[in-house]
């Protein structure tokens, strides 16, 4: 099933009077469960196309369909539900909030969705990233791959159509970032889609689909077996 | 649910920054804290000139020689109104109940070696009900101490205090009034102090021995007239006057040789004045509220900007606009709110502390309390609502960006 269309999408800053075309006419289709890694130079839009992805931003022109609905000329209202229900952010820089421990930073989207035994499902995220003995730390007493894998497990407690994650690996040393993949890879065997942003070939390689992007342009599109 | 949380979010954030949150309800503690004192203030000042006139009674009428030009100006010299004046009136106006003619001075008065002074009052036995003065030990004068000019004397428990101590009875005793010598022949009952004074600090004379032995006067300085009802005065105020105009023979179109004030009148301005006074107060206080309301709306814009990062994340996992508001505007409301309820605690304190150290009573009354109550939540709203609504907006990949 076809989970993100993006038609001709277009991405366009205007700085001083300056415009800046970011994306150049996107077209890309991701079926339920693929797992695509977005690779490119710096500055090639890939965090761009990431936001219009998880619907945090909105495309100059083109079209949006996320499991079939047209989500492009959405109000933040709307586009607020969807961030919350069908897509799960993992950022470079974890941002979890730094006053919440573990476990309260797991059930914040269940708090924001109004959803019931909050507790009992933020726990078994935590369980599914390892992380079952540390529900009571703060972020700050937590080592960096134990923050993304909180921030892991944030992105999964609402069982969301599609886990995005922008450079998810940049912030840890190697060993600690194929521990992250790792966890990528098990929540995609379970059929999580994901939706990667990397530099690195070897995180790259967890990904069954590889698709560069160079100013704002997909260059390559590549599917592995 | 979802409330619950972002109450106990709000209640964190100002925990986690006890000594600025309390520096930004510092304003609002002061102000509430102002407003309960200043109306306490204004409420005990209110019941002491309502108490000090109740005692009077309302149904007093007060005709005093000369002319008053709106003020407690008086002429002492004018010598218009006689004893026959104040005897005419008990008997040819309808609604009077009685009347109480008297002239006062003040003298030294000496008991062995000690000496005060006091206002000597010179009156007739009518004066005890209708001033309702109570003689609480001996007897007022009466009519035979009238006719006989005696020298005897009623005093006040001020003076009674000044001379002979707390324990001890002064009937029989004899005192120098104006080197005249005089037999206390009754105590009056204490009645405290008000607007007009020490109304126990007194010493009450024949009028005759006043004029005649202490004075050497014919004329009367005020006659209380007391009439049956309250919704009489202005009617016998009118008979008053005509009936004076015609004993003392003014032309018609010429001014009045004397002057009738009434209770009611007396009250009414003093009301008026404690009003003006009250009002006065409670704006200043409210500036002071104002004031406090813009520390909450400075220290809102700060934090809204240093967090940012966390309205991003927020938004990113799925807070809406209004989810994001109300975080903020409760926090100001709990900031403000907080600060009101310890600003009513430290009001309770001052209005004490005033009661102790001016000669007013205080009273808190539960409007004040109410009102102030109110006016924080409303100041949280109101100063809360710019801040909140800022960081509501931001977009959310903007915030995330921030650094
Ligand atoms: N808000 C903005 N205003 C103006 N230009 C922007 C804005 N956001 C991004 N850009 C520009 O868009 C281009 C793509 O940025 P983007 O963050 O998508 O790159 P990226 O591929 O994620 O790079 P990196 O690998 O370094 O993260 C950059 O040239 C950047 O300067
Ligand atoms: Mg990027």
């Amino acid at each position: 099933m076809e989970i993100v269309k993006l038609e001709n999408i277009c991405k366009k800053y205007y700085l001083d009077e300056i415009e800046i075309e970011v994306l150049k006419n996107i077209n890309l289709s991701i079926n339920q469960g693929e797992f695509v890694a977005i690779m490119g130079p710096s500055g090639s839009g890939k965090t761009t196309l990431m936001s219009i992805l998880g619907c945090l931003d909105s495309p100059t022109s083109g079209n949006y369909y996320l499991e079939n609905q047209n989500v492009s000329h959405l109000t933040d209202n709307e586009l607020a539900k969807i961030r919350n229900k069908k897509i799960g952010f993992v950022f470079q820089t974890f941002n979890l909030l730094s006053k919440s421990n573990a476990l309260e930073n797991v059930k914040l989207p269940l708090i924001y969705g109004r959803v019931k035994n909050k507790n009992e499902l933020a726990e078994q995220a935590l369980n599914i990233v390892g992380l079952s003995d540390r529900k009571k730390h703060k972020p700050a007493e937590l080592s960096g791959g134990q923050r993304q894998r909180v921030a892991i497990a944030r992105a999964i407690v609402t069982t969301p159509s599609i886990i995005m994650a922008d450079e998810p690996t940049g912030n840890l040393d190697s060993k600690t970032g194929l521990e992250i993949m790792n966890i990528f890879c098990e929540l995609h065997k379970k059929g999580v889609t994901i939706i990667l942003v990397t530099h690195e070939q070897d995180i790259a390689k967890y990904a069954k689909r590889k698709i560069y992007l160079k100013d704002g342009l997909i260059i390559s599109d590549e599917r592995v077996n | 649910m979802l409330i619950e949380e972002l109450f106990m979010t709000s209640v964190r954030g100002i925990i986690a920054n006890k000594l600025r949150s309390f520096l930004t309800m510092l304003g609002i503690i002061i102000g509430v804290a102002s407003v309960i004192t200043m109306l306490a203030l204004g409420e005990g000042a209110k019941l002491k000139v309502s108490n000090s006139i109740k005692q009077l009674g309302t149904n007093l009428l007060f005709i005093s020689p000369g002319i008053s030009r709106r003020g407690p100006i008086r002429m002492s010299n004018v010598q218009t109104l006689t004893f026959e004046d104040a005897e005419a009136i008990k008997s040819e106006i309808p609604y009077v109940d009685n009347i109480a003619p008297e002239n006062s001075r003040n003298y030294q008065i000496k008991y062995f070696n000690k000496n005060t002074n006091a206002p000597v009052y010179g009156t007739i036995p009518s004066y005890e009900y209708v001033r309702n003065f109570k003689t609480i030990d001996g007897r007022f004068i009466n009519d035979n101490d009238l006719k006989t000019m005696k020298r005897v004397c009623i005093i006040g428990q001020t003076v009674k205090n000044e001379l002979f101590g707390e324990a001890f009875s002064p009937i029989g005793q004899e005192i120098k009034i104006k080197g005249i010598t005089f037999e206390i022949i009754g105590l009056l009952e204490e009645k405290g102090q008000s607007n007009f004074g020490d109304n126990d600090n007194i010493i009450i004379v024949p009028l005759t021995t006043f004029q005649k032995r202490l004075a050497g006067v014919s004329h009367i300085q005020n006659i209380s007239v007391k009439i049956i009802s309250e919704n009489l005065m202005s009617e016998a105020e009118k008979l008053i006057e005509e009936l004076l105009r015609k004993r003392h023979k003014i032309k018609q179109g010429a001014e009045n040789d004397f002057t009738i004030r009434n209770q009611a009148e007396f009250l009414e301005t003093m009301n008026e004045i404690t009003k003006t006074f009250t009002y006065l107060l409670a704006g200043v206080a409210t500036v002071s509220l104002i004031v406090g309301g813009i520390g909450i709306m400075n220290i809102m814009l700060v934090s809204v900007t240093e967090r940012t990062r966390e309205i991003g994340i927020r938004k990113a996992i799925g807070a809406t606009k209004k989810n994001i508001l109300f975080q903020f505007l409760l926090e100001s409301i709990i900031v403000s709110v907080t600060g009101g309820i310890l600003g009513i605690a430290l009001g309770y304190g001052f209005s004490f502390l005033a009661s102790k150290l001016t000669e007013f009573d205080t009273y808190i009354t539960i409007d004040s309390i109410l009102i102030s109550f109110l006016f924080s939540v409303s100041i949280g709203l109101f100063f809360g609502i710019y801040p909140a609504n800022k960081a509501a907006k931001l977009s959310p990949i903007e915030a995330l960006r921030y650094e």
